[in-house]
């Protein structure tokens, strides 16, 4: 009786924020790497956002979202699985080689998704994250700078050293 | 710049976030360099590759609803949005005592509830999205600095390991639109949520029980602070724990 049937304020989160969802889930399903975990992260990060929505001034909620859902996928990573979060780890494992001169003719002939989604899978979460962000999300590297929390020469680094071991995956997949 | 220092700048350049001296610079280099034109067409190809198959993933249509929902239910708990040209319209001595009297015994019984729920709500949601700690330790002597700077209150914080309550951790959380702090106890595999919050009112009260969905809920107030606890455990056992901490 006494109250609007609409917040006004849930209204423009709804507006502003969750045009983004799919990115935003986009982002958790390769950070988490499983579609429940994904779904509880964007669940959560959505409930966050909207109780720090008072705190939004920016212009870009897409960077404002998607900074809250990778921190509550990396919250819950660095919980569960800590072993996945340690990069170091996987550069040993890959580090030092290049991919093979016909890497590039190699990818010419079309992968399929479920492969390309795999060999993303399969690199530490700081370099998913910035294929992702890059590749399927097309952001920006100020933006990727901004959602990470890292400067853009970072960004730059992770993106060059991503792309190498996705070369590298998607090769020998072949 | 040379050779190295292009490699370097391939990637930018192939992403298109390079300025044009720098594109300009690098496009020469490219037609006189056969190792760098090979990296520039693999990330092209690559990035090719990653267009065609559009391995994105879409937000699926449960996730969608869920959240819509929870956000309603947020929302609905959070915000009271009375419309004062309404109060201003009532005008008459009458209508507007009536109001009064009502919006009162209304909003101190919704109030009441919503505070039940989103108790509930923050139970179920730390140990739904494992996010039951910000600081996981026994030791209430790191607990109780952690909340220093973060909350504006110092919260009690013991320890119960003795009793058979040991002390798991403690995290920030949100409760009745202010922050709160929630310290979290283990109690065999039970965990026990403690909401802790500055007290509206002065007066003390003794812990007053009830249960929603399944979770059996205390709530008292005491010293001028506000406590909520929460568990599935039973109900003699949480009691037991309330006394330890109401003490």
């Amino acid at each position: 009786m006494f109250r609007l049937t609409e917040s006004p304020r849930l209204s423009e989160f709804e507006r502003k924020v969750l045009p983004h969802l799919d990115a935003a889930y986009n982002l958790a399903r390769f950070l988490m790497r499983n579609e429940q975990d994904a779904e509880d992260v964007v669940q959560e990060a959505a409930l966050r956002a909207f109780r720090f929505f008072d705190d939004f001034r920016g212009e870009n909620s897409r960077a404002w979202f998607l900074r809250i859902v990778r921190n509550t996928s990396f919250t819950v990573l660095k919980k569960n699985r800590p072993d996945e979060t340690n990069i170091a780890f996987d550069e040993e494992l890959h580090g030092g080689q290049t991919p093979p001169m016909d890497a590039g003719v190699a990818l010419d002939r079309a992968q399929d998704r479920q492969s390309v989604r795999a060999a993303i899978e399969q690199l530490p979460p700081e370099f998913r994250e910035a294929i992702t962000l890059r590749e399927l999300e097309e952001a920006s590297y100020k933006e990727i700078a901004d959602i990470a929390g890292v400067p853009i020469g970072t960004v730059m680094s992770r993106l060059a050293r991503a792309r190498r071991q996705l070369q590298l995956i998607l090769s020998q997949t072949k | 710049m040379n050779h190295h220092e292009i490699r370097e700048l391939l990637h930018a350049y192939a992403d298109d976030e390079l300025d044009l001296v720098n594109v300009r610079e690098i496009e020469q280099h490219l037609r006189a360099c056969d190792e760098c034109r090979r990296i520039e067409e693999q990330i092209r190809a690559l990035r090719h590759a990653l267009n065609n198959d559009a391995p994105a993933y879409r937000a699926p249509a449960r996730l969608r609803r869920n959240i819509r929902a929870a956000l309603r239910r947020e929302a609905k708990a959070t915000e009271r949005n009375f419309s004062p040209w309404f109060v201003f319209a009532t005008g008459a001595a009458f209508a507007l005592i009536l109001f009064v009297f009502v919006f009162f015994q209304t909003n101190r019984a919704s109030r009441g509830n919503a505070i039940v729920d989103q108790v509930v709500d923050n139970h179920v949601r730390s140990l739904l999205a494992t996010h039951l700690v910000d600081v996981a330790s026994s030791d209430q002597h790191t607990v109780k600095p952690w909340f220093d700077g973060k909350v504006d209150f110092a919260p009690d914080v013991h320890d119960f390991a003795m009793s058979g309550f040991p002390l798991f951790g403690g995290r920030l959380d949100y409760l009745d639109g202010r922050t709160v702090v929630a310290l979290v106890y283990q109690r065999n595999k039970h965990p026990i949520n403690v909401f802790i919050m500055p007290a509206t009112g002065s007066s003390d009260s003794s812990p007053a029980l009830s249960n929603r969905r399944g979770y059996n809920l205390f709530h008292w107030t005491r010293r001028g602070m506000e406590y909520w606890a929460i568990s599935n455990l039973n109900e003699a056992e949480l009691r037991q724990f309330i006394a330890l901490l109401a003490r």
